[in-house]
């Protein structure tokens, strides 16, 4: 029916090309609750296509929950319960409707987490992982898609030599890039990434940047930062959070410049939090 | 970005993988009912064969060759005894260790030595300790084939479990709680017996359970060091009614236990001894049972009310 | 000690301050001397196995000074308390090698399947019931479990083998298998609980279903953890001995075969010491050679678990 990789919008190359994007995934009046705790209330917002969307916002404020909601991740706890939609497009699929499995949409969506945490397997493996889980044996695919995907995080070079060797032995910085080719290999439609450098030196921190810039060309991005900067240099949108509600959500450049709001102005000058 | 998987085959793989999930959920339901099952068939078992056996005489009566009025008095009374021993000897060891390795010991290769040995300790074979016994205690320490050599075998026996609960108990305690007593002054020695030992005594008391359950149903080291298995009398009584009235004399009496009378019974081709068997079987399965509840239940109280 | 030390020379003559120093003094010798008996506990495990070693050892000497070590080990005969003796631990050894296989053959995979779905699959209620439930299994004496083997499965597998006989060591393996399930399981589910959430959410992340997590990512992550608990339940096995005493009979018989009755080390030692053995007989000595047997292959389990456990240790 939908083949869902395929292309069907023209190319976005950088903000100033962006006038009308295409929307790729939208909230619709999505709320989230741990047990009784109301974390998340009715967030509207659009996740457009081939752009990076940045989530700041004062620690506590939902952002990360609001991230994890995209691939169902709160499945995996008991307790937790979602209302409204998450819309994925073309095939306008609502994520959250709980006769959608949980795994088909983690195969749409891939995630980068806060810390790395590369498999204990070799690094060759961990890119191959998601292949695998996707019943892919034939040896000449997965040895593709791998070396397609370490090019793509830009760990080829480094990782070429050693890719029977544990993922562990590599540096931090790497480990993560391990992590978003492992992200990559299966060629998802977003790509959500949770504080990706909060655990990663400064050097680290501006190469996972950088290929998060380069990165946006293939695939749909969501990022949650704690770091305003990160945001302003990375993102072409940018949602600002606050006690679980949006305040506001706008091309990067305009929240930075002339926000609407004054709680979303006092924040990014540091007035608060 | 040649990786094109359409919905359809998305959805089928995942059909397919979540087939597999079911069957594994299957199998390991199956795997712990294997588990159950079996652990009903032996209880059944026991009290089916056993429970018309049980009367006051069975406990009161000494072992006979009639196994109509054979009896486990000389058996109880013995494990008792022995238990008695071994508490009083793995308790203040086991403790004194465990209180040893987590608030005094330096980091030092005698301390690795103590705990390497202690982990080592604990997969060597019962019966191997009866060995020990046999050659040291019975005969080096001429304690012979008494309530004393057993008590002491099934001590050291025991020990590596009393100490690993100990000190996981004591672990457990925060940092914070010592920094505030060692702040008001106190010496290592009154913040442990002030508050390490009274707020590990739940965890210890379960270790100390755990320990003495698997004492009691010990059989191989104590046949090893000679316990008899036939013995129509009771052990000299501790207390009597003329001076000195205390007596240690039952130390060094031969006995028995439940776990020898039981296998004694087993081993014996005629049924009505097996019947026998199976009732002091139901009696040494209820012990354990009831022990090893008690600490499960003093655990599950202990996890629910712990506040740090 | 050094405090004490230290302080003594800067002892000023005066009432109050000296009275205060002997105070602090005899509070650094209770000290001292607290800590001393602690740590004396703490020696007493040591104790233990050097009293193991030495007396195994000793007895051991005596026992190959009157039969060679190349007949203890090649012999095919265990008939010590024959007049004509001979001493193949072979026979006995065989014992052993085949009541554990059929145990471990029952227990590593029975085992490791219900640390995998507690660990992974069962939902909270039937882990919290499940896990007392299993220690309670482990907690049943041994002897109970040569009754239940000899008297009930026993049987039932005499009616499924014709002629099987009454005593085997497929019977007491096979009980002896699910007495050892609860020791394999509850140390292997907790290695596998111990592996971090993150690297769970990773693998959840790709897509992939439980069983796919726990098989590529969890078993993987703890499997210096899993392989303890094989080590565990592989010592638990050879050392195990009322349920052999009992069910697989105490005839020394060299035999790989199942469906045989035979002795094995344990077994033996309990036979000798049921009877009236004089003290340092050649009898008296055979058991001990046998436990020394015992203990080294116990110990040899136990370095290739460490080895396995360095090998595979995982950084997470």
């Amino acid at each position: 029916m939908v083949a869902v990789m395929k292309n069907h919008v023209a190319e976005h190359n950088g903000r100033e090309a962006a006038p009308a994007p295409v929307v790729k995934a939208d909230a619709r009046k999505l709320n989230f609750y741990y047990g009784e705790f109301h974390a998340l209330k009715d967030l509207n917002m659009p996740v457009h296509e081939k752009q990076v969307t940045a989530l700041i916002g004062p620690s506590g404020c939902g952002k990360s929950t609001f991230l994890r909601c995209f691939n169902r991740m709160h499945d995996l706890y008991p307790g937790n319960r979602y209302q409204g939609e998450i819309v994925l497009h073309p095939d306008n699929v609502n994520v959250l409707d709980p006769s959608v499995d949980p795994i088909e949409v983690r195969m749409r969506i891939s995630m980068v987490f806060q810390k790395p945490n590369p498999f204990p397997k070799s690094i060759y493996e961990n890119v191959a992982y998601g292949l695998r889980v996707r019943g892919e044996t034939k040896t000449r695919v997965l040895n593709e898609k791998v070396q397609e995907a370490l090019r793509s995080a830009a760990l080829w070079d480094e990782a070429k030599d050693r890719l029977d060797k544990p993922a562990f032995n590599l540096s931090g910085g790497q480990q993560q890039r391990l992590c978003i080719a492992r992200a990559l290999a299966t060629n998802p439609e977003i790509l959500l990434f949770d504080e990706p450098t909060s655990a990663l030196d400064p050097i680290a921190t501006g190469a996972i940047e950088e290929l998060i810039h380069d990165l946006k060309h293939k695939v749909t991005i969501l990022i949650v930062t704690h770091n305003m900067q990160q945001a302003a240099r990375v993102s072409d949108y940018t949602a600002y959070m606050y006690l679980g509600e949006l305040i506001e959500f706008g091309v990067t450049d305009e929240i930075f410049i002339k926000p609407k709001k004054k709680q979303t102005e006092d924040y990014i000058t540091g007035r608060f939090g | 970005m040649a990786y094109a998987q359409t919905i359809e085959q998305i959805r089928e793989r995942i059909a397919e993988h979540k087939r597999w999930d079911l069957v594994f959920a299957i199998v390991g339901v199956l795997s712990l009912i294997i588990g159950v099952l079996t652990f009903v068939a032996l209880f059944l078992n026991m009290a089916l064969e056993g429970v018309p056996r049980l009367s006051l005489d069975f406990f009161s009566n000494f072992p006979s060759r009639r196994p109509g009025q054979a009896g486990i008095l000389s058996a109880w009374v013995g494990s008792m005894l022995v238990m008695l021993v071994t508490a009083v000897v793995a308790v203040p060891l086991g403790v004194g260790a465990g209180i040893y390795l987590e608030e005094y010991a330096p980091k030092n290769i005698v301390t690795d030595i103590i705990e390497i040995n202690i982990t080592n300790l604990a997969g060597v074979p019962s019966i191997v300790y009866g060995l020990l016994a046999l050659g040291l205690f019975v005969y080096q320490f001429g304690f012979g084939q008494s309530i004393l050599s057993a008590g002491l075998t099934l001590a050291l026996l025991i020990l590596p479990v009393v100490i690993v609960a100990t000190r996981e108990s004591i672990r457990s305690i925060p940092i914070g709680i010592r920094e505030g007593a060692y702040a008001l002054g106190a010496t290592k020695w009154q913040v442990s017996k002030d508050h390490i030992i009274p707020y590990s005594m739940a965890g210890i008391l379960t270790g100390v359970i755990i320990g003495m359950s698997r004492a009691i149903g010990e059989t191989a080291p104590i046949i090893t060091i000679g316990a008899l298995t036939f013995i129509a009398f009771l052990p000299p009584a501790p207390f009597s009614a003329e001076p000195p009235y205390v007596s240690f004399e039952w130390l060094t009496s031969p006995f028995t236990v439940m776990p020898i009378q039981m296998f004694n019974w087993t081993s014996r081709p005629e049924a009505a001894f097996q019947v026998n068997a199976a009732a002091a079987g139901f009696v040494l399965v209820l012990m354990t049972l009831a022990m090893n509840g008690l600490a499960i239940y003093i655990r599950y109280r202990l996890r629910k009310n712990l506040k740090w | 000690m050094s405090a004490v030390a230290s302080s003594v020379p800067s002892l000023l003559p005066g009432g109050a301050n000296s009275k205060r120093l002997e105070r602090r003094l005899t509070r650094h010798i209770k000290e001292r001397v607290i800590e001393s008996v602690l740590f004396l506990a703490a020696l007493v495990s040591v104790l233990t196995t050097v009293g193991i070693m030495y007396v195994l050892i000793k007895e051991s000497v005596v026992f190959f000074q009157h039969v060679s070590i190349v007949d203890f080990l090649t012999d095919t005969q265990w008939t010590p308390l024959f007049d004509d003796a001979h001493f193949g631990i072979m026979v006995l050894l065989s014992g052993t090698l085949t009541s554990s296989l059929v145990a471990l053959a029952i227990a590593i995979p029975l085992g490791t399947i219900i640390a995998i779905y507690l660990s992974e699959f069962a939902p909270f209620v039937v882990r919290e019931v499940a896990k007392p439930f299993l220690e309670l299994l482990g907690g049943i004496p041994t002897i109970v479990y040569g009754y239940f083997a000899l008297l009930f499965v026993s049987p039932i597998l005499q009616t499924l083998i014709p002629g099987l006989p009454g005593f085997s060591l497929l019977a007491a393996g096979i009980v002896m298998g699910i007495m050892i399930i609860p020791y394999v399981s509850s140390i292997a589910e907790d290695a596998m609980r111990a592996v971090p959430m993150h690297l769970r959410e990773g693998s959840y992340a790709m897509g992939a279903t439980r069983f796919q997590t726990a098989i590529k990512v969890v078993v993987p992550a703890a499997f210096s953890g899993i392989a303890s608990a094989y080590i565990l339940g592989i010592s638990r096995a050879v050392g195990e001995t009322m349920i052999l005493a009992v069910a697989a009979g105490m005839q020394p018989n060299l035999t790989f075969n199942p469906l045989e009755p035979a002795a094995t080390i344990t077994a033996y030692i309990v036979q000798v010491a049921l009877g009236d053995l004089p003290h340092g007989s050649i009898g008296y000595q055979t058991i001990f050679a046998a436990g020394l047997t015992l203990m080294l292959l116990t110990l040899v389990f136990n370095i290739l678990g460490h080895m396995l456990r360095k090998k595979f240790r995982e950084a997470y």
